[in-house]
């Protein structure tokens, strides 16, 4: 596999050509835009919560295929976690995405995984991270927007 | 071709305008093992040899503060950088070097006058007339200037092809306008504004006129006077010559009549806790120690300049223009953003199903530099009803085979997303 296809795998093209979760959602308990200022990614993170459980989630907004495949993984992913489970989940996708070197993503990561390629692409970084931002806001509570700034 | 050869006599003109690339060394490597085809000039261009070396040697053996020593390091350094003040001044043709007012770039330019004009003319009610295709360093001052004083910030629409809408302006144009403020090349699209005539309607109603030339002295000879401006920013970086170096041209008798944009030293004749006076033009504007080093840096890069037959050096960059659209075109699923008949070397556009953050990422891997993303014009991408385009934008030293990179570039992206 050459470095692009590193970067770019079957799986990530595929969450973007057809982003799971993708819409609104009514009825959303939390609402936060999550703005990426260097390329103008920018998304709207809608999460339902029930008795301490992502009941549901979803996401619009426009971005390149590295910020929309990691969204659209991310609501796949976080539906039915525990709010404490899911920023569990934040702090690993959060480890793997900045850990330098060549360290291996933790294995329960699964199909995120994809997304270690972009270690390798320092400017790429922040539109991976995104949607995890959003999520860790809208869980947290507090801020309704977040940057990657 | 020998050096004889390129120079047939010590003063002609150069006219071999492929010659020149040879004096960029960082043109000369390849980037993830392919040659660097460097297209984001519109972003900042590459310093020739002659300037690099000319910012060396100023650090190596003549370092000093400027205007206050009166010991020979101080003086070669005072000389040196005032130079530059009349090398500029020549360049731009401008009435005299008290019209020079050296700066960090485009952006410190459009804020001083923003503030210091601005605080001075602007009331309630006042109008300031931009357009839909500045860059944000000419908006924004704007705003902020607008919100200190209760004035309004107005921007004329642009049309599909990415030109100034002339009779929106026109109209837009009142006794409200105080102050009238337009790019004379546009960042993301490329449009060349015949800003002459917008600057005579603007002063037909009475507003002074500013114009950001950060995207045109790379690739035209602006002559200040010929315009009639009042005001012309402009960036050493853009123009082949160390970045943090900045020019603002204003006419004498605005710039006289307008307060200090900073305090401190230089800008001052006598201080005391009860009074101070201010130093004259251009002093009176730079305050505190300037970027000596990257100035004699852009003196340098105006002698390189100089040498060139400017001529020859826009049928260069045209000839790339039309052959990187022509290119362009012919993709499959590309589309142009902006389309202006009077264009710098400058190309926004878009690739169907693909980011232009994603292509940037996937031509840089076959050593092709281009810009993507908003390009701080967000107002003119949602004019276009785009999240961002690709941009290349071609120097002097640009070449057809950087273009052809950047089409293998592109065919990269098309095999890595459609298989």
């Amino acid at each position: 596999m050459d470095e692009l296809q590193e970067l770019y795998r079957e799986v990530i093209l595929d969450h973007n050509r057809q982003p799971r979760n993708f819409g609104e959602l009514a009825g959303a308990d939390r609402v936060v835009e999550g703005t990426n200022p260097l390329c103008g990614d920018k998304i709207t993170l809608y999460v339902k919560l029930d008795d301490g459980t992502v009941a549901d989630v979803a996401f619009k907004g426009t971005g390149c295929a590295i910020s929309v495949a990691s969204s659209s993984l991310m609501t796949e992913r976080v539906k039915g976690l525990r709010v404490d489970e899911a920023l569990a989940l934040f702090d690993k996708v959060h480890a793997m995405l900045t850990a330098a070197g060549e360290e291996a993503p933790a294995e329960d990561l699964d199909k995120l995984a994809a997304l270690a390629g972009v270690r390798e692409y320092p400017s790429r970084v922040k539109c991976a991270s995104l949607a995890w931002h959003a999520l860790k806001t809208a869980l947290t509570g507090g801020e309704t927007r977040v940057s990657t700034e | 071709m020998s050096e004889l050869a390129r120079q047939p006599a010590a003063d002609a003109p150069i006219t071999d305008i492929p010659s020149l690339r040879r004096d960029f060394d960082v043109l000369e490597q390849t980037i993830h093992g392919k040659p660097l085809a460097y297209l984001d000039n519109a972003a900042s261009g590459q310093c020739p040899r002659s300037v690099i070396e000319a910012v060396t040697r100023q650090q190596r053996l003549n370092h000093a503060n400027v205007h206050r020593g009166v010991h020979a390091l101080s003086e070669r350094s005072t000389a040196a950088y005032e130079g530059t003040r009349a090398k500029v001044r020549k360049f731009i043709n401008s009435a005299s070097t008290d019209e020079i007012v050296f700066t960090r770039g485009t952006t410190e330019s459009i804020n001083l006058v923003a503030s210091s004009l601005g605080r001075q003319i602007l009331e309630p009610g006042d109008e300031i007339l931009i357009s839909w295709m500045e860059h944000h360093s000419n908006i924004v001052p704007w705003q902020l200037i607008a919100e200190r004083t209760g004035a309004k910030v107005v921007a004329a629409p642009i049309t599909d092809a990415g030109e100034i809408d002339r009779k929106a302006f026109r109209k837009l144009l009142g006794e409200r306008t105080k102050i009238v403020a337009l790019t004379h090349v546009s960042n993301a699209l490329g449009t060349i504004n015949p800003v002459a005539e917008l600057i005579a309607e603007a002063h037909a109603v009475g507003a002074l006129v500013l114009i950001d030339g950060a995207q045109a002295v790379p690739h035209m000879r602006v002559d200040v006077q010929a315009l009639g401006c009042d005001f012309y920013a402009f960036s050493g970086h853009k123009m082949f010559a160390p970045t943090g170096t900045g020019v603002l041209y204003g006419k004498r008798t605005l710039l006289e009549r307008m307060p200090p944009y900073q305090g401190g030293g230089e800008m001052i004749l006598t201080v005391s806790f009860e009074h101070t006076t201010y130093n004259a033009l251009p002093y009176k504007f730079e305050a505190g120690t300037p970027n000596i080093t990257g100035v004699i840096g852009l003196g340098a890069t105006i002698d390189y300049l100089e040498r060139i037959d400017f001529g020859a050096l826009a049928a260069h960059e045209n000839d790339l223009l039309q052959y990187a659209t022509e290119r362009l075109l012919a993709f499959d699923g590309i589309e142009l953003i902006g389309t202006a008949p009077h264009r710098a070397s400058v190309l926004s556009f878009v690739l169907e199903g693909i980011h232009a953050h994603d292509l940037g990422t996937i031509v840089d891997r076959e050593g092709v530099a281009i810009r993507t993303g908003h390009h701080c014009a967000m107002p003119v991408m949602d004019r276009f009803g785009v999240p961002a385009t690709a941009r290349a934008s071609f120097a002097f030293y640009n070449n057809r085979a950087d273009v052809d990179r950047l089409l293998i570039g592109l065919q990269r992206a098309v095999e890595v997303f459609r298989g």
